[in-house]
């Protein structure tokens, strides 16, 4: 039983292991073979466990093994697959299993073929224990895990500095916020006395008032993991730096997955953040600043994934927002069809550089970076089934019906109009500005003439590559079903497990606006880059350099955070370290140097100063018992 | 002045010339006699004293004295000379290394 549920942790820990000892003597294909087979596994597992639940059980536990047992604090590796994990599970193995598949094609050749699939399967197990934890501390050991495998993949091509350098500031930047929810998780044991979401959801459920300022400073805590970790305010620089990464790793686990982490968690915790309305109203608001703020930095970024990058910043944005409007089954439903459709915009991204890469190699023309699109265009033509691929999943983006975007962005907004003006306002600022970014990708990318021999000699990818396009596709099409407004399924299958308010009635005025505020800013940006050559100097003005920073907020940090501790690094290494601590060793060597120096003068091998030292040491021996002889 | 203090003003006398000497030749072998003028010096004053409270001591211990200094002597002297064989010279300034 315990086996059967943990088996969709167990079979990507098996495929890493198989390629980890066995991988050297193995060819590529055996190699993608196994790591895709095991994701594979994992989510027919997954499946399995789906369709018991659906057939009435509550919930799947199962207890492995004690972790920590010191007094008080009982803590076991405990696994939970209840209606809320079986999603994410669906979500994490299903978008895993197409991705390792796209993976097999897009790594082809690289030098570290092998490790990159390790990775990417520790990725996927570690993920698994992060939603199927059945309290705080394994869910933070997953939690940790997944930021592992992000630093290891955001600088898996670590020759180049500037990748090493990205996969640190993801790191670093995680560490800040994991300070937050490390205390959060102290506070929750010195509150509850245990980390099982069990007894601290229904001890916070029975005494919630009592315990109000706790709850309140825990959901804060845990609010600022969140930010680390889903890329909020004030915290979301690492992710656009992520990018740095292969390509199918952006869309596993800087889209669709590891960055909805923090979204997951506050559902999860969902009772706790019910309980604590200041934070709910602060979580709202760093959301809807987060959509507008990163929403309007993708107006104005060349590189194609980092576009992409500042979306997903964006969309979490929206899922963050949800939570904090106690909308805890919209985020879900979003990070649903978000995972979809961000992870089919990722990797048609992907084949899209793949191919320019391709068309690089063909024109022996002069380098010019395949991510850039100035150097696109006109690539509809070449590569049809990416595009389509891309069309889809960016009109899902802007939120156009009848695709899956459409529905969970309908009902974040709806929820907003209720609960909160002025986060409805954000929101729906950042939507026109969402429909605006995905027409200039859309033009620049796909429009016109090709701009460079790259975009020119671009093919079309492989099998291996366009089969999970088109299954994400289908899903990104079809993923607003899951709560289409009628009938409302997912809001049924996450109400006994998910705290919730009453459903806002679906109405057809505001998805009508919307639909047409999506429109207009598609046909904006249709129109205005209908001759894209005459707006590639639009980032150097001022507007333009404030956006393409975004929003200045790196530079501020590196202004306010990092230049002065550079300086107090110089600080402690010329000052205190050489001057002080250095100096006090050299100068006790110095010291006894310069005495052993002045003493030496006295050994001086003189047969005759000797006896002039005899002489008046006797002198003075003798003139000592003389004087006190009496 | 008595004989005593006579005696024991040269005996100092003799003591003081030794030391100079030890101090200022550069030769071993004056050195060596130097050593000697102070063994005599020491001599003389204890036979003096020995006399001059009639007791048998002092010159007791003058025959130690000279059995001593004929033992020195015959050690002192074959160093100098296994130096000199060595060195070429008696000078004890150079005579600095710990080594042969």
């Amino acid at each position: 039983m315990e086996l059967y549920i943990l088996s969709p942790i167990l079979f990507p820990l098996l495929g890493l292991l198989i390629n980890a000892t066995l991988g050297q003597r193995m060819s590529e294909r055996a190699i993608s073979g196994v790591a895709t087979l095991a994701a594979a596994a994992a989510f027919l597992m997954s499946a399995l466990m789906f369709g018991q639940l659906s057939g009435g059980d509550a919930r799947l536990s199962a207890t492995v093994a004690p972790w920590i047992s010191a007094g008080p604090l009982q803590v076991s590796f405990g696994f939970l697959v209840d209606r809320l994990s079986i999603v994410a599970m669906l979500i994490v193995t299903g978008i895993g299993a197409l991705i390792h598949m796209f993976s097999a094609g897009y790594m082809h050749g690289d030098p570290r073929f092998r490790r990159y699939f390790v990775y990417l399967n520790l990725f996927l197990a570690s993920m698994l224990v992060l939603v199927m934890a059945d309290n705080f501390l394994v869910m933070f050991m997953g939690w940790e895990l997944v930021g592992l495998c992000s630093y290891l993949l955001i600088g898996f091509w670590f020759e180049k500095l500037k990748n090493a350098e990205a996969g640190r500031k993801a790191f670093v930047v995680n560490r800040i916020g994991d300070v937050g929810f490390v205390l959060g998780l102290l506070l929750i044991f010195a509150t509850f006395g245990s980390f099982r979401f069990d007894d601290v959801f229904a001890q916070a459920k029975a005494q919630g008032e009592a315990l109000a300022g706790a709850i309140g400073l825990i959901t804060l805590l845990l609010f600022i993991g969140a930010t680390g970790k889903s890329a909020q305010i004030p915290l979301f620089v690492w992710l656009p730096d992520a990018m740095a990464g292969p390509t199918p790793v952006s869309a596993l686990i800087h889209a669709a997955t590891m960055v909805t982490a923090g979204v997951y968690m506050m559902v999860r915790a969902g009772v706790l953040y019910e309980l604590s309305p200041l934070t709910q109203q602060i979580v709202a608001l760093v959301g809807a600043l987060t959509a507008l703020v990163a929403g309007s930095s993708a107006l104005r970024q060349f590189d194609i994934k980092k576009v992409l990058a500042y979306s997903t910043v964006s969309q979490l944005g929206y899922m963050v927002a949800a939570c904090g409007l106690g909308a805890f089954i919209a985020a879900d439903f979003h990070l649903l069809t978000h995972a979809f459709f961000k992870a089919a915009l990722f990797l048609a991204a992907g084949s899209v550089i793949h191919g320019m890469e391709h068309g690089l190699h063909a024109a022996h023309g002069a380098h010019v970076d395949p991510q850039d699109m100035r150097h696109m265009g006109g690539l509809a033509r070449r590569m049809p089934v990416t595009f389509l691929v891309f069309l889809l999943g960016g009109l899902a983006l802007a939120g156009l019906p009848p695709l899956s975007g459409f529905f969970s962005k309908d009902e974040i907004l709806l929820e907003a109009l209720k609960h909160n003006v002025l986060v409805f306002a954000l929101l729906a600022a950042s939507t026109v500005i969402t429909a605006l970014y995905v027409g200039r990708q859309l033009v620049l990318v796909f429009a016109g003439q090709p701009r460079s021999a790259a975009a020119a000699g671009a093919t079309e990818s492989n099998w291996l590559m366009t089969v999970p396009l088109i299954a994400l596709t289908v899903g990104t099409a079809l993923a607003g079903l899951f709560n289409f407004p009628t009938t409302h399924a997912l809001t049924d299958w996450l109400a006994p497990v998910v705290p919730h308010g009453e459903t806002p009635k679906f109405m057809p005025e505001l998805a009508a606006t919307f639909t047409a505020l999506g429109l207009g800013g598609l046909g904006t940006a249709l129109w205005l880059y209908r001759r894209p050559e005459g707006r590639f100097g639009e980032a150097e003005a001022a507007l333009g350099r404030f956006l393409a920073g975004a929003w200045h907020f790196d530079a501020a940090y590196r202004a306010v955070v990092v230049k002065p501790f550079y300086v107090l690094s110089t600080i402690c290494a010329q000052v205190l370290d050489v001057g002080l601590i250095d100096g006090a060793v050299n100068g006790v060597g110095q010291l006894f140097r310069q005495a052993g120096a002045a003493l030496r003068s006295v050994q001086s091998g003189f047969v005759r100063s000797y006896g002039l030292m005899m002489l008046l040491g006797i002198v003075l021996a003798v003139a000592y018992f003389v004087l006190n002889a009496r | 002045m008595d004989t005593t203090a006579f005696v024991a003003l040269l005996s100092s006398v003799l003591f003081t010339i030794g030391v100079l000497g030890v101090l200022l030749r550069r030769s071993a072998l004056l050195i060596f006699m130097s050593v000697e003028l102070m063994l005599n010096a020491a001599n003389l004053a204890f036979v003096s004293f020995a006399h001059r409270w009639n007791q048998l001591d002092g010159q007791v211990i003058v025959f130690f004295v000279m059995a001593v200094a004929a033992a020195e002597v015959a050690v002192g002297l074959a160093l100098i000379v296994t130096i000199f064989r060595t060195k070429r010279s008696t000078n004890v300034d150079e005579l600095s290394a710990l080594r042969g």
